[in-house]
């Protein structure tokens, strides 16, 4: 178990997010794929933090950006949730090819 | 060399991994929620293998506990009659080789990087607890701030006038 190990999972696991954000065609599926990529930077903080040649408090931001981004990712989710909600209630549809009135 | 922190590191990423594809592959949003909720514990599992108990732990309490109830309230609230009958756009080819392209640079960035490896160690609960409360007291009262706005606007959103719907 090495850093290079962490770094790939995290590479997959970013790969495969950004995949689900560009194929997917329902918001919901959309957001659970943002929050994937977002848990790839985490794994990557938290293996650079573990496994790098740094002071304490270096290992320490490293956590602490984890918190910052766990943080940003929870209210992110919160008003996607309420704005894919709002949606639904205006338009009878969450699917994004169908979301289309500022298109020219 | 088989150890058995190296034998729990791929069981974590096999499950992270797994429930990742899970996501983008399955055709029935349910499943997607749970295949999100397996990815993220594994990833709650790589926390403890990097010296990350406390991010473990909070990683369990709030994917496990709020984002996937969020979500699942989310799908309930929107067109519950075609859960299974997920298709998905026609750009979906394009996506593919997106997706394996940024995973072929990102690779190859990794291997052929040689960053500066140190003793494998983790920090203190005390240790993380006195720098978030010290040295980055500001970014979090900042992060608190954003919390607030955030449920604010939420609510704002989703209200509607008069009480109904």
């Amino acid at each position: 178990m090495e850093l290079a190990h962490f770094q790939l999972v995290a590479a997959a696991l970013f790969s495969i997010g950004l995949y689900g954000v560009l194929a997917r065609k329902s918001a919901v599926l959309i957001l659970m794929s943002i929050e994937l990529m977002l848990n790839a930077v985490n794994i990557n903080l938290i293996g650079y933090a573990a496994f790098m040649d740094f002071t304490v408090d270096q290992r320490a931001l490293g956590q602490v950006l984890v918190i910052f981004v766990i943080t940003i990712a929870a209210a992110e989710l919160a008003l996607a949730v309420a704005i894919i909600l709002r949606l639904y209630r205006n338009r009878s549809s969450v699917n994004v090819d169908e979301i289309d009135t500022m298109k020219w | 060399m088989a150890t058995p922190s190296l034998i729990l590191f791929f069981a974590a990423a096999a499950l992270t991994i797994g429930g990742g594809l899970g996501v983008v592959m399955t055709r029935n949003i349910v499943y997607a929620a749970f295949a999100l909720l397996t990815s993220l514990m594994g990833v709650a599992g790589l926390f403890l293998l990097a010296y990350a108990e406390f991010l473990a732990l909070v990683q369990v309490l709030i994917y496990g506990g709020a984002v996937i109830i969020l979500i699942l309230f989310s799908l309930m609230l929107t067109r519950i009659q075609d859960f299974d009958r997920l298709t998905d756009n026609n750009q979906w080819p394009l996506a593919i080789i997106v997706a394996i392209t940024v995973f072929g640079i990102i690779s190859a960035a990794i291997i052929s990087d040689n960053p500066q490896i140190g003793d494998r160690q983790g920090i203190s609960l005390e240790m993380l607890g006195n720098s978030l409360f010290t040295e980055w007291a500001i970014p979090f009262e900042i992060a608190s701030l954003v919390l607030l706005v955030a449920l604010i606007g939420a609510i704002l959103l989703v209200r509607t006038k008069g009480g109904k719907d």
